[in-house]
């Protein structure tokens, strides 16, 4: 039994397990590395995902809870804002490792989505679930207030 | 499929460069290339390489080989920062990549195999890496000098453009590679003077992170992301307690979930092998393991506590003598003695372990981004009954290693054996397993004794520790850092302190736990238990805390003289800091932080030094304990020494990034064990910092041309003992057992 969604703006349909969670069907079925696993819990926020908009985690997602949804992950995440979220995780040097930054960009998006001028207490508020050990939250928070700076021209 | 195998075979070909034959540096499989970081097929054709450490292509790039492993700490930008400069390379045309395994050309220059860690990488290489520049420099000022007939000296290089001033005649670095490629490498090439430095110390957002676009947009190549034709994924069946082995199991029911493929036994476990990752958890799920736990560790937290405790009343092996402690402690006017308990920390990268191993008859490969890069090719080597030189390492990104990334992918290369090599395995741990299964900052315990005069002068202070060694275990290190059986990692920072006083008496015990140790970033707890016991002495003396670190400061250490002292013979020459360096980070730290001023109610400043990885560093921390006992970190201070700094921007990152990293094992971190097992499986009991507790970190970097020393850890080394001292002032409560918690 296939599942039917569209993925990175592409329909996509894909014949595995419908109960295996959408993180392991994103990255060994469609070959999108970019979205990570951290936890398989949904406590870290490194496999965040966007579905129909929302982040969501991939990683407690079944695949048949998402049948006819919309998915974006990090590589098909584009668009003005996109781009002004990566454009100031560049100018700031945010990354470390890097491993969580696929997830901290995919829920930066989404919170200046809804968000455009966010407090740091909105931000403390929509990226408390999304860890990076090497501890870039100081440049995290300094790249949304300069992406939202931007974005407003 | 077919055609990525002939690219392969191609690279490794041609890789055998001038001056130095070194192996490809991989990663050219069938998947697409990460950008930026790795090399490319046409790159490795037409190049000029006069040393192991770089590449001059064609097409005008310059690539950089790291003999150290990206862990996040910038060292690819770094080694190529300083590449770049004597070569005056522009710096867009830079690349970096790892290096292959070979200690005879990438060693560490300060643990003799080739390895990441210890805050060194950049220490080690800085002087390596600028004479690997200025050699290749020279050689394309010589190719451009011939090819125009002029004099060498006539020649000047800017941003990459060779230039004949007088003649106004141009020319590329991809112009001159084959020209430069046939001449002799010479020897002994001058270094550039540091006053002409263009693009180290540069901070005005000119030398970016060569990283960031690959680790922004998803294609930056992790052990996790590695895919070879054919590949099975493997996920191993670990023993809860630790030291236990497989007596047998029934698989079964294993074998009948959709996309197994194999079940087999590996000296830590039982591995299931499947087409996915969730088939082979599935698979694992139904799995039966009878364990063998006669030599298992059985014990839990409170009893390795007693038994921790029972050795801190027993005089240690002696790590440092001066002078006469206990006839001090007898004379003095007053004592004061304080007892320290720190927990058992996981390392808990974000990116649980994953990596790949391939095996054929005569050769391994391994794709990882373990740091032990010599000691791990020697036991897969021994493992597999190879010469090390038949075993390929493919270093990838790491997704954080914070000590834990050491080894892994030996498992990886027990489960290929196991299969007879049939199939590439990816082995993948889950988050459980990183927490339960993993290696460990062990517990220390700490008992500290000061002796005060009438004058409130510290005369005499004793500090004993008691916890599993670090080294013991790993003969690699042991060898060199475990002196009169005490490890150097145990007492570095307490047995070194360069604080004046009279007598000082520092001991350590090595206890006995089957629970597999590791070093941990920042290794902190000798300067949280001394830098929060100089501030309960100095309550009990009635002085200024930061007062009395000045006034223990005020003399060169190397003047006094040292009765015992067991560290490593490398290490012995310098274990102190160039005075003053130590007095003037402090001072920097509490004049940028306003010591002394005023502060609101339940809020505090503490302050706390340390001498880490040849580096001075000194916080200021400011708190606010609320009236519910919560504390909120929200300023730290930081003041760092650490010789030239070759990317500040890289440095403050460090800074703020070690921080992070203690401060959120300081306030929550903890593992605790029952009859032998972990009781923590995930990130909901194991407790991290995240961003809303985040504090606002300033960095202030001192001016500096000595040369480069440690970054990557020493700002996690004070911040936990500035934060302690910060809500001992605003509460007079200390905290003496680590985690915090709520006061």
């Amino acid at each position: 039994m296939a599942t039917t969604l569209t993925l990175n703006g592409e329909g996509v349909s894909f014949d595995v397990d419908p109960e295996t969670p959408l993180l392991w069907v994103i990255r060994e079925t469609a070959g999108l590395t970019g979205t990570k696993f951290g936890c398989g819990a949904g406590l870290c926020g490194a496999c965040t995902v966007h579905v129909d908009g929302s982040p969501v985690r991939s990683c407690t997602i079944a695949l048949g809870d998402v049948q006819g949804a919309s998915i974006t992950t990090v590589e098909g995440a584009s668009g003005d804002l996109a781009e002004a979220v990566r454009k100031a995780w560049i100018a700031l040097d945010v990354v470390q490792c890097g491993y969580c930054q696929s997830g901290q960009i995919m829920a930066a998006i989404a919170l200046l989505e809804q968000t455009p001028h966010p407090t740091d207490a909105d931000i403390d508020d929509a990226m408390s679930g999304n860890i990076c050990r090497c501890g870039t939250y100081q440049r995290i928070r300094a790249a949304i207030h300069l992406t939202a700076r931007t974005i407003e021209g | 499929m077919e055609k990525s195998r002939e690219v392969e075979s191609r690279i490794t070909r041609r890789s055998v460069l001038k001056g130095a034959a070194f192996a490809s540096a991989g990663l050219v499989i069938g998947f697409s290339l990460p950008q930026r970081s790795f090399s490319n097929s046409q790159s490795v054709q037409e190049t000029f390489g006069p040393n192991a450490f770089l590449r001059v292509a064609r097409d005008n790039s310059v690539t950089i080989i790291s003999k150290h492993v990206e862990h996040g700490m910038g060292i690819f930008t770094g080694l190529a920062t300083v590449i770049a400069e004597e070569l005056d390379a522009d710096w867009s045309q830079v690349k970096a990549e790892p290096a292959p395994a070979d200690a005879d050309l990438f060693k560490n220059l300060a643990f003799g195999i080739q390895s990441t860690g210890g805050s060194n990488s950049m220490q080690n290489s800085f002087l390596q890496y600028r004479r690997a520049g200025a050699t290749a420099r020279a050689m394309l000022v010589e190719a451009a000098a011939a090819r125009w007939r002029v004099a060498s000296a006539e020649i000047s290089i800017d941003k990459g453009i060779v230039m004949h001033e007088a003649s106004g005649r141009t020319a590329s670095f991809g112009e001159l590679v084959d020209q430069a490629a046939a001449l002799p490498v010479p020897e002994d090439v001058p270094l550039k003077d540091p006053s002409r430095f263009r693009l180290i110390g540069r901070d005005d957002g000119t030398v970016k992170r060569l990283d960031s676009p690959a680790k922004t947009n998803g294609t930056a190549l992790y052990g996790i992301d590695v895919k070879l034709p054919g590949m099975l994924v493997a996920v191993v069946a670990h023993p809860s307690r630790f030291g236990s082995t497989v007596r047998s199991f029934d698989d079964s029911e294993t074998r009948q979930i959709p996309g197994i493929v194999d079940v087999v036994e590996i000296p830590t476990g039982v591995a299931v092998l499947a087409e996915s990752f969730w088939a082979a958890l599935k698979g694992r799920e139904k799995l039966r393991v009878d364990w063998d736990e006669t030599a298992a560790e059985k014990r839990g937290t409170d009893e390795i506590i007693s038994n921790h405790r029972a050795l801190l009343d027993q005089p240690g092996n002696v790590a440092r003598r001066d002078g006469d402690v206990e006839t001090a402690l007898a004379r003095a006017a007053k004592t004061v003695t304080a007892d320290y308990s720190f927990p058992i920390l996981a390392h808990a990268p974000l990116e649980p372990v994953a990596c790949v191993a391939r095996l054929s008859s005569d050769s391994c490969e391994v794709w990882s981004g373990d740091a032990n890069v010599t000691p791990l090719q020697m036991k897969i080597a021994a493992t597999l009954g190879f010469r090390p030189d038949q075993v390929e390492i493919h270093a990838v990104f790491a997704g954080g290693h914070f000590g834990r990334r050491n080894e892994t992918a030996l498992e990886a290369v027990e489960i290929v054996k196991a299969i007879n090599g049939r199939a590439p395995v990816k082995l993948q741990w889950t988050r459980e397993e990183e927490l339960q299964n993993s290696v460990y900052m062990p517990m220390y315990l700490h008992r500290a004794t000061a002796g005060l005069d009438d004058n409130g002068n510290l005369i005499a202070y004793s500090h004993r520790i008691v916890g599993k060694s670090l080294l013991l275990d790993s003969p690699e290190f042991a060898a060199q850092f475990v002196v009169n059986g005490t490890d150097f990692t145990s007492v570095v920072g307490l047995a070194t302190t360069s604080y004046d006083i009279p007598n000082i008496l520092v001991e350590s015990h090595n206890a006995v736990v089957a629970m597999p140790a590791a070093t941990w970033r920042s290794n902190y707890n000798k300067t949280y238990a001394i830098e929060t016991f100089l501030d309960q002495v100095a309550r009990a003396a009635g002085r200024d805390p930061y007062e009395l670190r000045r006034s223990l400061l005020a003399r060169d250490p190397r003047e006094k003289k040292i009765d015992v002292l067991s560290v490593p013979e490398p290490v012995k020459d310098h274990i102190f800091a160039e005075h003053p360096r130590e007095l003037r980070v402090l001072e920097l730290a509490a004049q940028r932080a306003g010591w002394g001023e005023a502060m609101g109610p339940g809020r505090g400043r503490g302050i706390a030094l340390a001498y880490a990885y040849s580096t001075p560093v000194a916080q200021v921390a400011e708190v606010t304990v609320a009236d519910d006992g919560k504390i909120k970190v929200d300023r730290i201070v930081c003041a760092i020494d650490c010789g030239v700094a070759v990317n500040p921007d890289v440095i403050r990152a460090q800074m703020e990034g070690s921080i992070a990293f203690t401060l959120g094992s300081a306030l929550h971190s903890e593992i605790t064990m029952t009859g032998g097992a972990v009781d923590q499986s995930n990130f909901h009991d194991f407790q991290v910092m995240r961003i809303d507790e985040m504090p606002k970190v300033e960095v202030h970097i001192v001016p500096s041309a000595a040369p480069p020393t440690g970054a990557g850890e020493p700002g996690g080394v004070p911040v936990a003992a500035a934060v302690a001292n910060a809500v001992f002032a605003a509460t007079g409560r200390m905290y003496q057992s680590l985690p915090f918690g709520t006061v």
